[in-house]
């Protein structure tokens, strides 16, 4: 069993906690000036997604979690699953709507998506930072209208809903950071 | 702690708060120069180094003329030890300003090199350096109305977690920790005073002064082996900390002058280490030969400078007091 002493803890390192792997986001060293050490660790659990915290003694070691990250190409859904595939080894993989979360609503077929595999089956799938998608619903508004400033919902092809500016026009193709959910440019066409 | 990026050769801390440090320093001369207590210098490598299980020593060797095999020396961790050697020659009221040493410690607020400033004050109780102390710090930092406030560690633990410190048992301090939603390793095996500790840094040192600057007093025994029991209460001993903004700042004692007591907590503190699998201290002959002789009833205090100077200026990260933090060397 692999194992991390807490030496070892940074952000991003995953870990086993109560049978669930978990990827620490933050690692606090606690210590009073004549006192015992610990690492206040803020941690989320991949399964779950729930974000917890967790105190260890300094210098202990916690089991390390079997965890992978993977480039993996988005193929398609039935409702139920979203399949993958591993554009070298040619292996498929399959998602459910939890390890999905959000993501569902950024990605398009083809797409490249890090997926984290635990014992070979994904429990959390990223989408890429930056997508392009185009805009099948939005209000057309006034041409010239530069008021009010703060834009419009719109609806891109994959159904996710987020606010442009009021010059964007149903067609429009648009580079969005899936990170913030927001609009950063219309995308030039290729 | 910050990670650095390569390549990346600037200092952690601007040059405004260069400026700052350096004004910290002048200003801390000043107010000891003022008060007639004399500046000494001690050395930063050592033969022997405390006995504290919490505290590692980071380790150099000689060799040279004299010691064809070399010699193992320590870092200091505080220049405690020489200046009780001092003031048992008599050399009165003194204080340091250089740097100390902590293996193993590395953090928002921990830097294994860090600027301690230590005094002794022969003929001062615990109650008189506090007041001086907090006359330093309301200097240093130019604000002559920052509030004081002083409580008892006991009645810390009693106020936030209805919980006597002194006299309640492990599994109760367990207790504690679950019924405020603490997520801990489940096999964590910690003594008595690894669970104040625990407690007292989850749920008590956050909010220790927010509003201006707070004294701890009269830590337990247990966590003070160099400090005098307190004749009212030998459960506790003259220990005292300063926190401000959530930050410990600084540590101090009435110091223990009986060599005998003192020679039998090193050696406490040593079977401590054995038992845990550290490392035993040598033990300072030299420190208990001028407790031996005789060294003043006095009071001394241990503060962080780069701690001061981040409260001081609302920075969250050693690195930024620092020119150069662990990560940047």
């Amino acid at each position: 069993m692999a194992t991390y002493n807490t030496n070892e803890f940074r952000g991003g390192l995953k870990l086993m906690l109560d049978g669930d792997p978990c990827v620490i986001i933050e690692n606090e060293f606690v210590k009073p000036g004549k006192g015992q050490a610990f690492n206040r660790v803020k941690l989320r659990n991949l399964k779950t997604g729930r974000v917890l915290e967790k105190t260890f003694k300094s210098g202990e070691s916690v089991e390390a979690a079997d965890v992978m990250d993977r480039d993996l190409a988005y193929l398609y859904t039935d409702g139920e699953f979203w399949y993958f595939m591993d554009n070298e080894s040619f292996e498929q993989y399959q998602a459910d709507a939890n390890a999905m979360g959000d993501t569902t609503k950024w990605i398009k077929e083809q797409d490249t998506c890090m997926v984290t595999l635990w014992n070979g089956s994904p429990i959390a799938v990223e989408a890429p930072n930056f997508v392009v998608l185009e805009v099948t619903d939005t209000d057309p508004g006034l041409k010239g209208d530069t008021s009010g400033g703060g834009g419009k919902p719109a609806t891109l092809e994959t159904g996710a809903v987020v606010r442009v500016p009021l010059f964007v026009q149903i067609g429009d193709k648009l580079k969005v950071d899936t990170r913030s959910g927001e609009y950063v440019s219309r995308a030039k066409d290729e | 702690m910050t990670k650095r990026h390569l390549n990346d050769w600037r200092p952690g801390a601007s040059i405004d708060t260069l400026k700052a440090r350096a004004r910290l320093l002048e200003r801390t001369r000043a107010f000891f120069r003022e008060r007639g207590v004399l500046e000494v210098e001690t050395p930063l490598l050592g033969a022997s180094f405390g006995t504290d299980p919490a505290i590692e020593p980071l380790t150099s060797e000689f060799n040279g003329p004299g010691y064809p095999k070399g010699k193992q020396l320590n870092l200091q961790s505080s220049p405690e030890f020489f200046m009780k050697r001092l003031l048992a020659a008599g050399s009165g009221a003194i204080y340091q300003l250089g740097k100390a040493f902590r293996n193993g410690e590395a953090g928002r607020r921990h830097n294994p090199e860090f600027t301690i400033l230590e005094w002794y004050r022969p003929g001062f109780d615990a109650a008189q350096l506090m007041d001086e102390l907090a006359a330093l710090i309301r200097d240093l930092v130019d604000d002559q109305t920052l509030a004081v406030e002083r409580c008892s560690y006991r009645s810390l633990f009693v106020e936030h977690l209805a919980i006597d410190p002194l006299e309640a048992d492990i599994e109760s301090f367990r207790r504690c920790a679950r019924s405020r939603k603490l997520l801990l390793a489940d096999d964590m095996a910690l003594d008595r005073d690894g669970w104040l500790d625990l407690l007292m840094s989850s749920f008590i040192e956050p909010s220790l002064g927010a509003t201006g600057l707070t004294f701890v007093s009269d830590y337990p025994a247990s966590q003070a082996s160099l400090a005098r029991l307190n004749p009212h209460d030998q459960r506790t001993a003259a220990r005292f900390e300063l926190y401000w903004k959530g930050v410990e700042l600084a540590n101090g004692f009435e110091e223990l002058a009986n060599a005998e007591e003192q020679s039998e907590r090193f050696e406490h503190e040593n079977c401590r280490r054995f038992t845990s699998g550290q490392r035993p201290m040598p033990v300072d002959d030299a420190l208990l030969s001028a407790l031996e002789h005789g060294m003043p009833d006095c009071a001394g205090v241990a503060v962080g400078l780069d701690r001061v100077l981040m409260c001081q200026l609302d920075l969250e990260d050693i690195d930024r007091v620092l020119a150069f933090s662990l990560a940047r060397l």
